[in-house]
């Protein structure tokens, strides 16, 4: 190899020049990653400032504001039922249509990924398709199958001697019906982030299990579980983001798009992101509605996922230390 | 494709996939695949039918003719009038907010992928923690917002906010961090090239698989976004087509037939892009879930 050699003043020169460079190229990174900040600064952080501030007033969105301190979270807290059944329905919902989909997701991932089964990909599109679908159209196509007299599912129960099921009508059975169409919808979304993860566990790690003597079950709970748990932990966290917004399905199913009181009888289907929604939109009039009502309750909404991800996370972290 | 499991080994096959295993998982699994695809052949036969056809017993299980005689109905006056002009709608914001997606979140993966700047770091958590942050958070103050900006009844509130967004960026800062070489900006830049004429003459081709998942993510979820748009659009004519169908609930609640064909255009094509494309496409819905 030649050997160069610099006078000292020559290197010096030499690393400004760089220096330069790349001080010039990181002024274009800067503009590279401008735009999300940019945009996430007018339209992500300011509102989440905004909705606090307004959380504290009283506004029905035209006349000027009115400064209520903490007065309608106190409110939401000690006299609004509506608020707390919503609240409590939007829980029964995340809990009922979480727990089957993300274990039903899980048991179609371990099959499909067992080695034994052909068709993978056929299987793996068709149980993915119903997540494709647009949620309104979908609360269109189940009100109709979920129909009392004339509906598919009533008309195929009655081959097996059940009675005549009333699902979106009755109180007991809203409920379930919404937990079906988003078990339906979603399951095949938690089954592909499930197999990803199954197929980015190194093999090498269960020949090795093998050689050692490990037995199937061995493998399952040491190995394979273990290695799933940061996608499981994702999977149940983005569900807990997710359903606590439950919007989208239960409005089609349960009634009430344009002025009309939604979710159902008794509010059962009643959400607490349509109870928001309808609050600052809808309800104009009121002291339990308006803008700065609403935003106190999108702040319970948010303590509400912060505590439930906080307490999985804390749960999931004792298990692995017990391990 | 990775065929990894515990299964691999010999012993372990003969053990646990005999015949009668074999016929019970491929029963299980059919049965969730029928259990799948079941409501969508339904649509498309009811989309056939008068309703005075659909209610009754048995209900209809094949195509009927009605077909045209639902597609009048449905764009009579008192029905959906404009429901071309929302299906041409749900197109153009859809589209023009996935291009501008494809663009700005490829170029901020970039910046983040293959430079060193100071606050690289920093900033980058920040935008891992925005993905967190509930979108209920934001949905009242951002309407004030957009009535601020005059963007009602526009497709402003559809398009801008979220062009640069956190997830696509990070799914595209994954993508060129592993697929990209330095050697090769570094070649373009001995040679003189502008940085941004790198990202769009030499980093765009490369990345176009990664672009084509993202692509088809955001234009879907787009096409099925409900609630915003029924927040900001009021006038039929600036209707999308979420927005519109749940109108012709309102509007036509007893005419079955009707609203599931209304619903079967709003889901076959983007059901016909997912099939020719399955692959890409979960491939884009798994970043960020695995590492």
């Amino acid at each position: 190899m030649a050997t160069t050699t610099f006078t000292v003043a020559e290197q010096k020169a030499q690393d400004r020049r760089t220096r330069r460079k790349e001080a010039k190229r990181n002024v274009w990174a800067y503009v590279f990653v401008a735009p999300f900040f940019f945009l996430y600064s007018i339209f992500g952080l300011f509102p989440l400032v905004y909705g606090m501030w307004l959380s504290l007033h009283q506004w029905d969105g035209i006349s000027p504001m009115k400064w209520v301190g903490f007065l309608n979270y106190i409110k939401l807290f000690t006299v609004d039922d509506i608020w707390w059944q919503a609240i409590s329905n939007t829980v029964w919902l995340f809990v009922g249509a979480t727990i089957p989909q993300l274990l039903l997701a899980m048991i179609l991932a371990f099959i499909i990924n067992s080695g034994y089964i052909r068709f993978k990909d056929f299987f793996r599109a068709a149980y993915f398709m119903p997540f494709v679908a647009s949620a309104v159209a979908v609360g269109i196509l189940f009100s109709s199958l979920f129909g009392l007299q004339y509906g598919m599912f009533n008309f195929f129960l009655s081959f097996f001697g059940v009675e005549k099921i009333d699902w979106l009508g009755s109180a007991f059975w809203l409920k379930p019906s919404i937990i079906m169409v988003t078990v339906w919808q979603w399951t095949g979304y938690s089954m592909i982030i499930f197999l990803a993860g199954l197929q980015s566990i190194n093999p090498e790690l269960y020949e090795a299990a093998r050689v050692d003597g490990a037995d199937t079950n061995d493998v399952f709970w040491k190995i394979t579980m273990p290695l799933m748990r940061p996608v499981i932990l994702f999977q149940v966290v983005t569900s807990i983001i997710g359903a606590m917004q439950n919007f989208d399905i239960p409005v089609m199913l349960a009634g009430g798009t344009q002025s009309s009181a939604p979710g159902g009888t008794d509010h059962a289907g009643l959400t607490a992101m349509m109870q928001l929604y309808w609050s600052a939109f809808k309800y104009n009039t009121g002291s339990k509605s308006g803008f700065g009502y609403a935003s106190a309750m999108s702040f319970i909404l948010f303590f509400i996922i912060v505590t439930f991800s906080y307490l999985y996370n804390r749960a999931n972290g004792r298990n692995l230390t017990e391990d | 494709m990775a065929t990894t499991t515990i299964t691999r080994n010999r012993r372990g096959r003969d053990r646990f996939a005999g015949p009668v295993v074999m016929t019970f998982l491929y029963t299980f699994l059919a049965v969730f695949a029928l259990a799948s695809a079941f409501p969508f052949y339904y649509m498309l036969v009811t989309a056939t039918y008068r309703t005075v056809d659909i209610l009754r017993i048995p209900p209809p299980i094949w195509f009927g003719s009605a077909l045209m005689q639902n597609y009048n109905q449905l764009l009579e006056q008192g029905s959906l009038p404009y429901f071309w002009t929302s299906v041409y709608n749900s197109v153009a914001i859809a589209s023009v907010h996935t291009i501008a997606v494809l663009f700005f979140c490829s170029l901020a993966g970039y910046g983040f992928a293959k430079f060193r700047f100071p606050g690289r770091e920093g900033m980058f958590t920040f935008l891992l923690a925005t993905l967190m942050v509930p979108g209920a958070l934001g949905l009242i103050p951002s309407f004030i917002v957009m009535r601020a900006l005059h963007w009602i009844e526009t497709w402003y509130p559809l398009i801008v906010p979220g062009m640069a967004n956190a997830f696509g960026i990070f799914w595209m800062r994954q993508y060129i961090e592993s697929a990209i070489p330095n050697e090769m900006m570094d070649a373009a830049r001995i040679d003189g090239a502008k940085e941004f004429r790198i990202f769009w003459a030499i980093i765009l081709p490369v990345i176009a698989p990664a672009l084509g998942a993202l692509a088809i993510l955001t234009f879907m979820g787009k096409w099925n976004e409900f609630q915003f748009p029924l927040l900001i659009l009021k006038d039929q004519m600036t209707y999308t087509l979420p927005v519109a169908l749940s109108t012709l609930r309102s509007l036509r609640g007893t005419e079955i037939g009707v609203q599931i064909l209304g619903s079967s255009i709003a889901i076959v094509p983007i059901l016909t892009v997912f099939v020719s494309a399955s692959r890409q496409f979960m491939s884009g819905l798994t970043a960020g879930a695995v590492k």
